[in-house]
């Protein structure tokens, strides 16, 4: 048995738990969670009330079920919804007084925090379960009038801004896990770049779901204002645990006129165990609304956690010759089971969008595209391009694609490819008979599979997110 | 170097190879023909440790029981197989697996790992000896690549790693005379007194510019007849009916 933990150690190298006290609100969904919650944030009265419109609609509301991947029923008073290390809610917030134990989580995790040993050139926003526990190079981007912080601290700090922007890309009302994310959300990032800034370096998330029973609802929002640019990245990991746990998030961007997002997720939650025990749920909702013209949202996403991912980073081409932009790279091994892919939703003329999707599937797991592009009838001379191309290894697993188009204009132009290969016997033999042995192989020839999605990430991550597509293949073959 | 000794090999209940024994010493060149469905890319394929055969029969390499080493122990070891049909991979860059195969065999053997700029270095020039056009090392491996690309492109492998032994299958079908020529002298550049070579064809002509020192006849999954260089000529007149 503990042999057994230490070889899922290994494969899963982020499944460690850290031991320490936690605040937690009451088990459960309802009125006195949320008020904790809003009291716990030390919010405002408009953003308690905000959370109760979102909480009363939920009553109305269904979960989904059109998707492929099943799970059963969550129950939704089983659990945390809010969690935090002790010490780390309501304090000014500065890295020295944080419990040594973060330190050492993010340190292990990767993710140094201390000033001497920070990651050059990035700067990081810490979430750990409930709370943002540190955001590194505040004060250097405060000089270029850059905002990044907790939206926690945002919503006291800026609530212009927040309420300004805040539920205009996902409405709360939008669906039910979107809805939920509205009534409880907890921590995440806000960002805002000036207009005419250039952020002067990648902006980074770090999510970390620690306390089990808990479910984390990140939140998080993007300003780019006119004539800016900004590059942001999230990474996420969670400890080994028998529980689904859920992980539902929503993510807007907003880019007003002439301004640029690039968003890159590296998503690495806790895939399960190979039988399929344990592992996230994480369900999504992301959303780029391109309000100005000439605006750009570009959405790379490299998916190789989750028990089941569920999400549609999406693009609403509102501003005319707005761009959007999707590189999906989606693993699944063992008994994973993802439902990915993007809507671009095309209103401005001249507006152009891209979406590219690269799914692997091995083990007995099960990979769908899903995506939608929808042109409106005033999008004159819009165009889309589509490539999907699905991967399989082995004979157990699944791939689907499911395309739709919805064209109410004539003055488009929207292509569409796609392919399904098998990495076959023949190419492993080859490889092998080249000195590569069945992990290298694969690896190879799925870095290769990849490379036009993994040429999209940040350089410092580029390398990171290779290893990762290999490790999380490790076994699925021979 | 390479002794089979009573080799069989059975697909689907199938007998395949039936028997077969030959002896290579380390360098020397033994060229392998025969009709085709005779089972030359079995043996080959048996021999760099394809999976899929009932086998019998041992084959010592280089000291060593062949069966006991995986495909890729086999390729770190120095055995080389240049397919008869090499394989497409998609999206994988040609120089990159060059590179890749090249360094997990180095390493294997304890040798540094070569990094981009000293691997470029040897595969430019290695390519430019072979006459072989540049451009396809950045191409996706194998893909689209005509059928003599494809095939100079294994020799080219081969220079690269410079195998023990070497078995070549079928290399010359389908090259133009400047292609054959080409692998010929690829084949002759790394002949030494330790490297050996198996060398399956259809032809005499590769073999004129190779000059093997030994030439097997394998008909019905056994070697129905060897001799030298004269077989070959013998076999180009007449046939494989009188043997
Ligand atoms: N996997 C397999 N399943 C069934 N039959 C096979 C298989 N592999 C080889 N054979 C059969 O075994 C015989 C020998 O095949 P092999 O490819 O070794 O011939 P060869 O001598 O290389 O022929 P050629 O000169 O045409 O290349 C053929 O009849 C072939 O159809
Ligand atoms: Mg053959």
């Amino acid at each position: 048995m503990r042999e057994k933990e230490i070889n899922k150690l290994k494969d899963y190298k982020y499944g460690f738990t850290t031991d320490i006290e936690n605040i937690k609100a009451p088990k459960g969904l309802n009125k006195e969670v949320i008020k904790f919650i809003s009291e716990a944030k030390n919010e405002p009265k408009w953003m308690l009330e905000w959370r109760m419109k979102a909480y009363e609609r939920l009553k109305n509301l269904k979960e989904p079920n059109w998707q492929k991947p099943k799970y059963p029923k969550i129950n939704y008073q089983n659990i945390y919804y809010y969690s935090a290390p002790k010490g780390t809610s309501n304090k000014p917030k500065s890295i020295d007084e944080l419990d040594p134990k973060i330190l050492e989580t993010y340190k292990k995790l990767g993710i140094p925090l201390q000033e001497q040993q920070r990651l050059n050139g990035i700067a990081v926003d810490a979430v750990f379960d409930s709370v943002s526990v540190a955001t590194t190079f505040k004060d250097k981007l405060n000089e270029v009038g850059v905002i990044f912080c907790p939206i926690s601290e945002a919503i006291q700090k800026h609530p212009d801004l927040v309420k300004k922007y805040l539920g205009t890309v996902i409405p709360i009302t939008d669906h039910y896990f979107a809805t939920l994310n509205s009534a409880v959300f907890t921590d995440g990032s806000f960002v805002y770049i000036p207009k005419g800034v250039r952020c002067p370096m990648e902006l980074s998330t770090y999510f970390r779901i620690n306390a089990s029973q808990t479910g984390q609802f990140e939140r998080t929002l993007i300003i780019a204002d006119e004539g800016s640019y900004v590059s942001y990245l999230e990474g996420c990991t969670a400890p080994m645990r028998d529980e689904n746990q859920l992980h539902a998030a929503n993510v807007e961007l907003i880019a007003l006129d002439d301004a640029e997002i690039k968003y890159s997720t590296v998503q690495n939650w806790y895939p399960g165990d190979e039988d399929g025990k344990g592992g996230i749920y994480n369900f999504v909702t992301k959303r780029g609304l391109c309000k100005g013209k000439n605006s750009k949202i570009s959405w790379t996403q490299v998916e190789t956690g989750s028990a089941i991912t569920w999400k549609y980073p999406s693009c609403i081409l509102r501003g005319d010759n707005s761009v959007g932009e999707f590189y999906s790279i989606a693993i699944t091994n063992n008994h994973q089971k993802a439902d990915t892919g993007t809507k671009m939703t095309h209103i401005g003329k001249n507006t152009k969008s891209k979406i590219i999707s690269k799914g692997i599937s091995a083990g007995y797991a099960d990979n769908t595209y899903r995506g939608l592009v929808d042109i409106n009838k005033n999008a004159n001379n819009s165009r889309n391009y589509t490539q999907c191309d699905s991967l399989l290894i082995g004979n157990k697993c699944g791939a689907h694609t499911v395309p739709y188009i919805r064209n109410k204009n004539s003055l488009t132009n929207v292509e569409h490819e796609a392919t399904t290969s098998k990495i076959s016997d023949e190419q492993l033999f080859y490889c092998n008979q080249r000195g590569l042995n069945q992990e290298e192989a694969v690896s190879l020839i799925v870095n290769g599979f990849c490379k036009e999605v993994l040429q999209q990430l940040p350089m410092e991550f580029a390398v990171e997110a290779q290893k990762l597509v290999s490790i999380s293949l490790e076994g699925s073959v021979g | 170097m390479l002794e089979i000794n009573n080799l069989s090999a059975k697909v689907d209940k199938k007998t395949i190879l039936n028997g077969l024994s030959l002896k290579i010493k380390p360098g020397e060149v033994h060229a392998i023909m025969g009709p085709n469905g005779s089972g030359k890319s079995t043996l080959a394929n048996v021999l760099s440790g394809k999976k899929g055969y009932e086998i019998s029969g041992k084959v010592n390499y280089d000291d060593k029981d062949l069966f006991e080493l995986a495909i890729e122990e086999r390729a770190h070891r120095g055995l080389f197989l240049a397919f008869q049909y090499p394989l497409e991979i998609p999206g994988v860059n040609t120089s990159n697996f060059l590179k890749t195969s090249l360094n997990a065999i180095r390493k294997s053997n304890g040798k540094k790992q070569l990094d981009a700029l000293e691997f470029l270095k040897i595969v430019k020039q290695k390519a430019s000896e072979l006459k072989i056009d540049e451009k396809i090392l950045h191409r996706q491996l194998n893909v689209g690549f005509s059928g003599g690309e494809k095939k100079k492109n294994e020799i080219l492998q081969m220079s690269l790693i410079e195998p023990k032994m070497a078995i070549l299958d079928e290399t010359d079908s389908g090259l133009d005379i400047d292609a054959l020529k080409i692998v010929a002298k690829g084949v002759n550049a790394l002949r030494n007194k330790k490297r050996s070579f198996l060398i399956i064809t259809h032809y005499q002509r590769l073999l004129d510019y190779i000059k093997p020192d030994f030439v097997h006849v394998l008909m019905k999954g056994k070697i129905a007849k060897s001799g030298c260089m004269e077989l070959a000529e013998e076999l180009e007149k007449a046939g494989y009916e009188k043997i």
